[in-house]
């Protein structure tokens, strides 16, 4: 350790690495949120790279990214603007140069800002930080190639395999900068490359290097420290959205006793659930990797049919092929999951940035009167108990269940306390057998509990209770197919009814904040970290205002409308263009207080930019 | 044939039969089918309750209604992925797709072609009869070149599908065809393909009374049936016609079919069925001989071949993966994953 260097106490640092999409940013990124993570620090990440495997090196739409936002405490998101920028190449440094503070520390590899390397990233000038305008940061040019190559000449590997620990050499310097362990970071990549010792050997030789340069040459005048948070006792792993979903409905699984069934298509960004799930054979888990996307629902349907709890997973595209086969579960009345991880849109859109723009979809995209149950995750962890609680929903009340995720919080990962199962409730589907007590006779398989309005599940292989369903409408005493005008009437009424009935089962809307405001702010799904940011932070300027974040959508919370009325001034901030505000308007007509904050950039919101539009609106008369 | 085996049955087939009165057109071809399942389910001694019959749309999928088992009447072109999802559910049922030409062919072509490469243990009826029934007389997938329907009043000018190429294309195990009046065979079908582990197919070709009436006669009529078709049996010679005196033989690349003592054939040079060979070149000859070019048409099952089913593979995974690590419970799962730190 460096001794005669300053150590500077901080409580939060937003780091970004970027650089080609082949240079192992992800990587890098990836290594320190977890490594500052088990080290006892808050994380909030932000992967953000491009939709092209490999782009042309050097090119400015080949730049990859990866933000982490550490902290002490109140670590809501991944940050808006970076503290740290690693640049590998030119066209990092100018995709980026606008996230950057003032005083940041820009750590780039002096040998690839070579003229070739900055002519590939359109810069005029040999002198890129004058020509971005760059004069308020700190840049600190390291020969990364260079001194990769140096670190492992005894490597005995070949050039190009040496050429790839460059990430490893930049995050040794950057674990030096903010005084982080390496002994962590060794551990992690032993069970990264656990089958290639030699890549073990090489990494950690690189990045010890990188460290240790760092410490040798005092690179910067001082170094960092964030210290651990002061988190409840318990144990902690960090997880990302996506694997907190997937846990989630194996949580489900073994709470219900039923077997876990996934019917899936690969998806971006929806694909790691289905991955996730696939490894989960220990748990008895059935993942399918189906011929598309309508086989992916159907064939869960199916599975749901034969007693199973089923889901599956997609992104807009593959919801919008899914639709028919919504509507069929909603006819049937079949439990089904169907999570969707919203990605940037109409069609292909930008399938790898992050927006809510399904909402719409997610609520009326079916033919015919077809109401269902939808949901939105908050935040990485919290998808773990958005599809347990969608799984509950689904299993109890015989219903398809849309839980709706995004980009963001799927690829972002944060610390997660490892919840403990007997905390949580028991989910009870409404197993024929045991409402009817073997008494088959007086059982049609569209009777219903009374007060719930849900029907009984009787599933193939029970003796007595075969019965047939299908898409077309039934009599709702008989469940023999019928045409009747006055049954239909009744049984779009008794399917509507159902789902509203299930605000009686889940929490009322809680206001955080200040409850007495004139103002306030309402989100909903992957924003809940910056808006929660950012009302904090207007609170902590002395400015009252309360903050309100669904979680339920369809239906309601039962306080929503008393809730909402409260306020002269209710913005409604989403990443689509007023999506669930014109849902809101539509269940509450006579509610004028509604104002929208609406950007669409397939970039998360800016915590600066909703602090300062939230602060205008709120002191307009 | 003598029947001489006699074997407990605990259902007759009745018992497979549902209260819903069968709403099909007077005359229509799938009463047989229906009929016939009845039959076969009875013949396989399943019980009704481990019994799951799956449909997409048009007429041949409102069959699970008229059973009297577990029934899923979903939508168009989905009843083998849906089938699928069920069988890999619950491998103990015994799982049926009844579908059509338009059904499977076109809207669901994916599906179908999918779940006979998995080889999930499914057994798809093909209710073909060449037209669009439901939705009132257009050209189906099977229909010939230049076929007059309501929707090509100048005739098609596109090639039919054959379902057996689908089937074999997409490597299917097991591929058997009957016709609709043609009961006996029928039953024999369905029982074997539901005997056979992994997708079987079984093509029945059916009259649509109302739009396409006729349009199997050349082999269903009683008075060409014989010289028009060919009933093949496992292990047996290829024989055909009123007085079994025609046969099927190999004429060079090609199958022909002879009259056995005429052009020098005798009895010896009359091939012998064999559905169980991996390579299916000559089952597929089989399966697609016409008419049209002077042969019988194949009933029978032409193809049977024993394979690893989707289903039960999936299973010995599960299996072999619980064997080598016991199974936790989700919370232990997590605490003994990497990355986990404790905060005391």
């Amino acid at each position: 350790m460096p001794t005669n260097l300053v150590v500077t106490d901080i409580k939060q640092v937003t780091i970004r690495f970027s650089g080609d999409s082949g240079d192992g940013m992800q990587l890098s990124g990836t290594l320190f949120s977890t490594l500052s993570a088990i080290f006892g620090n808050e994380i909030a990440t932000f992967p953000d790279y491009p939709a092209e495997i490999r782009a042309p090196q050097g090119s400015l739409h080949g730049v990859s990214g990866f933000q982490v936002r550490i902290g002490s405490k109140d670590v809501y998101n991944s940050g808006d603007k970076t503290d740290v920028l690693v640049a590998m190449n030119p066209a990092a440094l100018k995709v980026n140069a606008q996230h950057l503070k003032k005083g940041s520390i820009v750590l780039y590899d002096t040998d690839s800002f070579q003229k070739k390397d900055l002519d590939k990233a359109q810069f005029s000038t040999q002198d890129p930080f004058t020509e971005l305008n760059l004069e308020h940061v700190q840049p600190i040019g390291v020969t990364i190639t260079s001194m990769t190559k140096a670190s492992l000449a005894e490597s005995g590997l070949e050039n190009k395999e040496m050429l790839r620990s460059k990430n490893m050499f930049a995050l040794g310097i950057v674990c030096w900068l903010f005084n982080r362990p390496l002994e962590i970071a060794d551990k992690l990549l032993e069970q990264k490359f656990f089958k290639k010792p030699k890549l073990v050997e090489a990494n950690i030789k690189a990045l010890t290097d990188g460290y240790n340069y760092g410490n040798n040459i005092h690179l910067t005048a001082s170094t960092y420290r964030i210290d651990p948070i002061e988190s409840g006792k318990g144990f902690y792993t960090d997880v990302n959205g996506n694997t907190a979903t997937a846990y989630g409905l194996i949580a489900a699984a073994e709470k219900a006793g039923v077997q876990l069934f996934l019917g899936s298509y690969p998806i971006t960004p929806a694909t790691d659930i289905l991955q996730e799930l696939v490894k989960r054979k220990d748990f008895g888990v059935k993942a399918l990797q189906m011929e598309d996307e309508i086989a992916g629902i159907t064939s869960s349907l199916g599975a749901s049919f034969a007693g199973c709890l089923a889901a599956t997973s997609t992104s807009g595209p593959g919801l919008a092929l899914k639709s028919e086969a919504l509507g069929l579960a909603v006819m049937t009345e079949l439990p089904l999951v169907v999570i969707d991880v919203q990605r940037s849109g109409p069609s292909t859109g930008m399938p790898t940035k992050s927006e809510q723009t399904d909402l719409n979809q997610a609520l009326y995209g079916r033919n015919g009167e077809s109401p269902l149950v939808v949901m939105a995750a908050a935040s990485p962890t919290d998808c773990f108990e958005g599809a347990f609680e969608a799984s509950k929903i689904a299993l109890e009340h015989m219903t398809p269940v849309i839980l709706l995720t995004d980009g963001y919080i799927a690829n972002g990962s944060s610390a997660w306390k490892i919840p403990v199962m007997s905390d949580y409730p028991d989910i009870k589907p409404p197993y024929v057998q045991n409402h009817f007590n073997g008494d088959a006779g007086e059982w049609k398989p569209f009777l219903r509990d009374e007060k719930t309005l849900v029907r009984y599940w009787g599933i193939p292989g029970t003796p007595k209770y075969m019965h047939r369903i299908g898409g077309l409408e039934k009599d709702q005493l008989t469940g023999v197919i019928s045409s009747n005008p006055e049954n239909h009437q009744q049984m779009v009424d008794i399917r509507k009814q159902k789902i509203e009935n299930i605000a009686g089962f889940i929490p009322e809307q809680e206001v955080m904040g200040d409850e007495d405001a004139d103002t306030l702010i309402v989100g909903w799904g992957g924003t809940y970290g910056h808006l929660l940011e950012a009302s904090l932070r207007i609170r902590a300027k002395g400015k009252k205002i309360a903050f309100t974040h669904f979680r339920y959508i369809s239906p309601l919370p039962r306080n929503s409308y008393e809730l909402l009325k409260k306020y002269k001034k209710v913005i409604i901030a989403e990443q689509n263009n007023g999506q669930f505000a014109d849902y809101l308007s539509s269940m509450f007509p006579d509610l004028k207080n509604f104002q929208k904050y609406n950007r669409i950039e397939g970039q998360p919101f800016k915590v600066s930019e909703l602090i300062e539009e939230f602060t205008k609106t709120m002191e307009e008369k | 044939m003598e029947a001489t085996e006699i074997k407990y049955q605990k259902h007759l087939a009745k018992d497979y039969k549902s209260e819903n009165p069968v709403r099909w057109c007077p005359g229509c071809g799938d009463y047989a089918i229906l009929t016939c399942l009845h039959k076969a389910l009875a013949e396989l001694n399943i019980e009704p309750h481990d019994t799951a019959v799956i449909s997409g749309i048009g007429c041949s999928s409102r069959l699970p209604y008229y059973m009297n088992t577990y029934g899923f009447h979903s939508i168009h072109g989905r009843a083998a992925a849906i089938a699928t999802g069920v069988k890999v559910a619950n491998p103990r049922l015994s799982v049926w797709v009844t579908t059509g030409d338009g059904d499977s062919l076109a809207i669901g072509g994916n599906h179908f072609i999918h779940s006979i490469r998995r080889n999930v243990d499914i057994n798809i009826l093909l209710f073909n009869n060449k037209i669009y029934g439901l939705t009132k007389g257009q050209y189906s997938p099977t229909s010939s070149r230049g076929f007059v329907s309501k929707s090509s009043p100048f005739g098609t000018v596109e090639e039919p599908f054959r379902p057996a190429e689908l089937c074999f294309g997409a490597r299917g195990t097991f591929f058997a065809r009957a016709i609709d009046v043609d009961m006996k065979n029928q039953v024999e079908v369905m029982v074997e393909a539901a005997r056979h582990k992994g997708t079987s197919v079984v093509e029945v070709l059916q009259n649509c009374v109302i739009f396409n009436d006729g349009i199997h006669n050349k082999i269903s009529d009683r008075n060409w049936k014989a010289d028009n078709t060919v009933t093949l049996k496992q292990g047996e010679k290829m024989l055909y016609g009123k007085e079994s005196d025609k046969g099927i033989v190999l004429d060079g690349w090609n199958l022909k079919g002879v009259t056995i003592g005429e052009e020098g054939y005798t009895l010896d040079d009359v091939l012998v069925h064999d559905a169980t060979t991996r390579d299916n070149t000559l089952q597929l000859k089989l399966a697609l001989m016409d008419t049209s070019e002077g042969l019988p048409v194949a009933l029978g099952v032409i193809r049977n071949v024993d394979e690893p089913t989707y289903e039960r593979d999936y299973e010995k995974q599960i299996e072999e993966t619980q064997k080598n690590a016991p199974q936790k419970s989700f919370t232990e799962f997590l605490l003994k994953s990497s990355n986990v730190w404790e905060v005391k």
